[in-house]
């Protein structure tokens, strides 16, 4: 079961900050999910995950639930 | 550093063109450099953007991260709201021409850098901003250059690339790491020497904010952050309360309490988020905004609001407007009153305007 960050209701860059104080204290190779809710994920994400060389598994809109999931794989 | 590590720097990244040129500058010259991205709540990256549904079909990015991206490096962005409230607070150079610290703010964002290359598993050598002398009022100036320097516990160890064949050569300089002959001289408030070199960079692309990257430097939103510490009868400050400031038409007829007033869809949908923390108004007969009630008002206070309300909504020339007014205790209320003519708002109800 992946761990869940939860950065509903804040906005971007929170949410990226969250995960990234997740990724400081977990290791390479867990996986684990953000869930949000500012459409600024889809763009944060996709480039945080790049430069620092993580893996962008997935990312989607839930619209019923009104929010956005985002699964991610640390990378080393 | 042993002579075979790669001289390593951190570098501020706001997101504009300076810093961006600033880490460019080092980078060709086969230095590693990170960017390190502040996060102080009073940011305008970010924020509005994402609230105003007007701009909704504009793509939103975070400046700093696309500047990183586009130079190939790692950006840290790092949440200071809670340390950065004492340089707001309590700044010891003092303020600029509104609410903005920025002398005190940038020795703060250079510690912070150093403190970040001391305790992250990478270590950094020198810390990097792109200040240029004389480009800012406040903190970019001949005389304030060695007080970030030397306040923020850098010394010679930061390094202004865009500038620093006007200031004493730096360790960085000393060392070899970087070759002094390739940085900058540029000077003043002109932009023509950073748009060139960003041409020859071939950035075409590049975020160039009017006033900066802060709202602290925009007269209207310290005029709404004064008037909240004048209210409150403290100074002082939560995240949410500032993120507030930016969004709406803020309106305070008497000092008991003041309205946040959603001027559009996109606000109304940020303002619902903080329904439990406020008395709120909703309007019932027409369309109209979301209005947050901050204070302790009166019963004709509320009379009052429902008139302003009024006045902002669909029914704004109707003889009357019905409201709900959700208290925070969880009762409700209905009001109807006519909606306030414009003449009957003095100016200075308006915060900020």
């Amino acid at each position: 079961m992946e761990e869940i960050v939860d950065a509903i209701g804040l906005l971007c860059p929170l949410p990226l900050i969250r995960a990234q104080e997740f990724a400081k204290s977990t290791k390479p190779g867990t996986t684990f999910i953000v869930h949000a809710t500012d459409p600024g994920v889809f763009r944060d994400f996709p480039a945080w995950c790049r430069m620092h060389g993580h893996t962008l598994v997935d990312i989607v809109e839930h619209k019923a639930e009104q929010i956005i999931e985002v699964t991610i794989e640390l990378g080393n | 550093m042993t002579d075979t590590r790669k001289p390593s720097a951190i570098a501020l990244i706001s997101g504009g063109l300076d810093s961006m040129l600033a880490a460019k500058v080092i980078l060709d010259q086969g230095v590693h450099v990170e960017g390190v991205n502040f996060y102080t709540g009073f940011c305008v990256e970010g924020h509005t953007h994402a609230v105003r549904a007007k701009n909704k079909n504009k793509q939103k990015r975070n400046n700093a991260l696309w500047v990183a991206e586009q130079l190939g490096i790692k950006l840290h962005i790092v949440d200071v709201i809670e340390e950065y409230k004492d340089v707001v607070l309590n700044p010891s150079h003092g303020y600029g021409k509104n609410l903005n610290p920025c002398l005190d703010c940038k020795i703060f964002m250079v510690n912070k850098a150093l403190e970040l290359s001391g305790f992250d598993t990478d270590s950094f050598d020198f810390v990097v901003t792109g200040e240029v002398i004389g480009q800012r009022p406040k903190s970019q100036k001949n005389e304030t250059m060695p007080i970030i320097a030397q306040e923020s516990g850098a010394h010679d160890r930061l390094l202004r690339p865009l500038c620093a064949k006007n200031l004493p050569e730096t360790l960085p300089e000393r060392a070899g790491w970087v070759n002094r002959e390739l940085l900058h001289g540029f000077y003043g408030r002109n932009r023509k020497p950073q748009m060139e070199l960003a041409a020859r960079y071939g950035f075409t692309d590049y975020s160039q904010p009017a006033g900066g990257c802060c709202f602290l430097t925009d007269e209207r939103y310290s005029s709404k952050l004064k008037d909240l510490w004048q209210f409150r009868g403290e100074k002082n400050y939560e995240l949410d309360d500032i993120l507030l400031l930016k969004i709406g038409r803020h309106i305070r007829p008497n000092a008991r309490f003041k309205l946040i007033m959603a001027r559009e869809e996109g606000e109304n949908r940020f303002l619902r988020g903080y329904r439990k923390n406020f008395t709120y108004i909703e309007i019932d007969s027409h369309e109209g905004p979301l209005t947050l009630v901050e204070g302790n008002p009166s019963t004709s206070d509320l009379t009052l609001a429902t008139r302003l309300v009024g006045r902002y909504s669909q029914g704004k020339n109707a003889d009357e407007v019905s409201v709900t007014i959700h208290h925070r205790n969880g009762v409700s209320e209905q009001i109807s009153a006519s909606p306030i003519a414009p003449h009957e708002i003095p100016d200075n109800w308006h915060i900020g305007l």
